[in-house]
């Protein structure tokens, strides 16, 4: 019974759901069914949180490698917790949203999360260069290609590019840089993308399938 | 003094003069250094002339460590922050093409706006999103913000602030609750737009700051997309642009076109070109061209001066890289 009766609600409600697409008087049922997951997600922000705590306590109790990164991190979660759920530098009542100026909540955001995250993201330049430099290699004839379409990429996502090439007479404009990147783009990427999206498109159809007519019976776990 | 002091003390370095910057920017001690542009001329020829030596340095054998690459690139991306060199931005068709979409509403347009990215990737989307609200503030059209990101709300609030600021409009001016309004997050990803096709108060009953749905007098009558005259989408991955087209387009017809990171750009042409989207700004470029039109030049006009040298100086590497494959047949082109 335990396998069967998950196997029989996941049947149940994949056949009821494609039905809904297709027959007008049941097609809100996909949207009430949908509530489901944000009743799942509730229940998942809590047991994420649970799970840090719990993860990190461990690692500082062990003293495990980098165990001071887990006093940054935990040291983080309580304080925005904290910031939140008390409202901490509230200036209305308790209805207040916590992303109100003047919160304390929303200062760190502003100050703090704000200038880490784009710190973050700016370091990925660095190692963007690093790897180009190191991997970027014109080894054969697919690499030489994919170098010059990057090239190509990468000066006509500037206005450098353009002024590079302005002074080509109109008849060549299609040589101009910022041209070239957009015809990559529109055609050599496009069709790459096409390929991914329909190769996606037909693998959900398949597993889709496999779910809802029970051969594929790997998400009950063993005793699948 | 080892190689960890040297490390904490540039460390240190950086750290009293973000302190020192950041109090002169809050007390006001300067309004920005700018280089003459003599001066930048002589720091461009300079580091074009190093750049030549590294290249004279591979070609005899020598090669250089990885953090000579960094080096580089942080000066390339730092110093034409103090450069007073314009450059002439080109606007692509598909950029053209959200401001045409503005350009053809009439006043009063009620436009949803998704903010569905976070600060990691808001240098690229911020800039664009201060230029599409500032826009629609210009134009008289209603903004319902709302975000898929739990961070995204907290973004759209700090760009109305942004571009309020820089076109000196007041409270008065632009009022919350009749020419905007902030919606917040809702988890649930696809399913949020899915729901809201039926609904929009079922996924949001009350905005970002607790008001009841049914007591803000721009969204009161608002139920569902076929009320909304035109949407615009920030994405920087998933939940984005691909499942706002999916959904939001492909089943309740919603006119959207987007904002994205570079990076995500290229995965959303397969719907721009199929006409699913009307509309795209792709980075920071783009983000800059958007700045153009709209005549609200902001941060991705500024710092693409820094992207323009940075693209240059990561070509220049890979050429160099290349030249000591080529010299040495080693697979690294980094000193061992």
């Amino acid at each position: 019974m335990r396998r069967e009766i998950p196997l029989a609600i996941t049947v149940f409600v994949g056949f009821l759901l494609i039905i809904s697409v297709f027959f007008p008087p049941v097609e809100t049922l996909g949207e009430d069914f949908s509530l489901s997951f944000d009743i799942i997600a509730v229940f998942a922000f809590f047991l994420g949180g649970g799970n840090l705590i719990r993860i990190h306590l461990k690692k500082l109790a062990r003293r495990e490698t980098d165990w001071m990164f887990s006093i940054v991190t935990l040291g983080g979660f309580i304080l925005m917790l904290t910031a939140g759920l008390l409202k901490i530098g509230n200036p209305g009542d308790i209805a207040t949203s916590v992303n109100t100026e003047g919160m304390l909540f929303e200062s760190i955001y502003r100050s703090v999360f704000v200038p880490l995250g784009a710190t973050m993201y700016a370091l990925l330049a660095f190692f963007v260069a690093s790897a180009s430099y190191r991997a970027f290699r014109a080894k054969n004839r697919e690499a030489t290609i994919l170098l010059v379409a990057a090239f190509i990429i990468l000066m006509g996502s500037t206005p450098l590019g353009a002024m590079a090439t302005s002074w080509m007479p109109e008849s060549l404009s299609i040589f101009e840089i910022p041209n070239l990147a957009v015809w990559i783009m529109s055609y050599a990427n496009l069709a790459g993308q096409r390929a991914i999206i329909i190769g996606i498109g037909l693998g959900v159809v398949s597993m889709s399938l496999r779910l809802i007519l029970g051969v594929e019976r790997s998400y009950l776990g063993k005793e699948g | 003094m080892n190689r960890r002091m040297i490390e904490m003390s540039i460390l240190a370095v950086i750290t009293i003069l973000s302190i020192i910057a950041y109090l002169g920017k809050i007390n006001g001690w300067h309004n920005g250094y700018t280089f003459s542009t003599g001066l930048s001329i002589t720091l461009i020829i300079l580091l074009a002339a190093s750049v030549i030596f590294i290249l004279v340095l591979t070609i005899k054998g020598k090669l250089i460590g990885r953090r000579i690459v960094f080096l580089y690139i942080g000066i390339a991306i730092t110093l034409p922050l103090f450069m007073d060199i314009s450059q002439e931005i080109v606007v692509s068709n598909d950029v053209k093409a959200v401001y045409a979409d503005l350009e053809g509403l009439p006043a009063g347009s009620k436009i949803l706006v998704s903010f569905d990215y976070d600060p990691a990737s808001a240098p690229e989307l911020q800039p664009m999103a201060e230029a599409f609200i500032g826009e629609c503030f210009k134009r008289d059209f209603k903004l319902i913000m709302m975000g898929l990101w739990p961070m995204g709300p907290q973004q759209a609030n700090m760009a109305v602030d942004t571009i309020m600021n820089r076109m000196g409009l007041t409270d008065q001016d632009i009022i919350y609750g009749e020419d905007w309004v902030n919606l917040g997050f809702q988890t649930g990803d696809v399913f949020v737009i899915q729901r809201m096709g039926g609904s929009f108060e079922s996924m949001f009953h009350t905005d970002i700051n607790g008001r009841p749905y049914q007591d803000i007098p721009l969204v009161k009558n608002i139920k569902n997309f076929s009320n909304i005259d035109y949407s615009f989408n920030l994405s920087a991955g998933f939940p984005g642009t691909v499942e706002w087209v999916q959904v939001g387009v492909d089943r309740y017809g919603l006119k959207l076109s987007c904002g994205n990171t570079a990076v995500q750009a290229p995965t959303v042409y397969p719907y721009l070109k199929a006409g699913q989207l009307s509309g795209l700004i792709g980075g920071m470029n783009d983000g800059a061209a958007f700045e153009k039109l709209t005549q609200l030049e902001g941060k991705a006009t500024k710092f693409m001066l820094s992207q323009s040298f940075s693209h240059l100086i990561i070509i220049a590497f890979i050429f160099i890289g290349n030249v000591a494959y080529f010299r040495t047949g080693r697979k690294s082109a980094l000193k061992k």
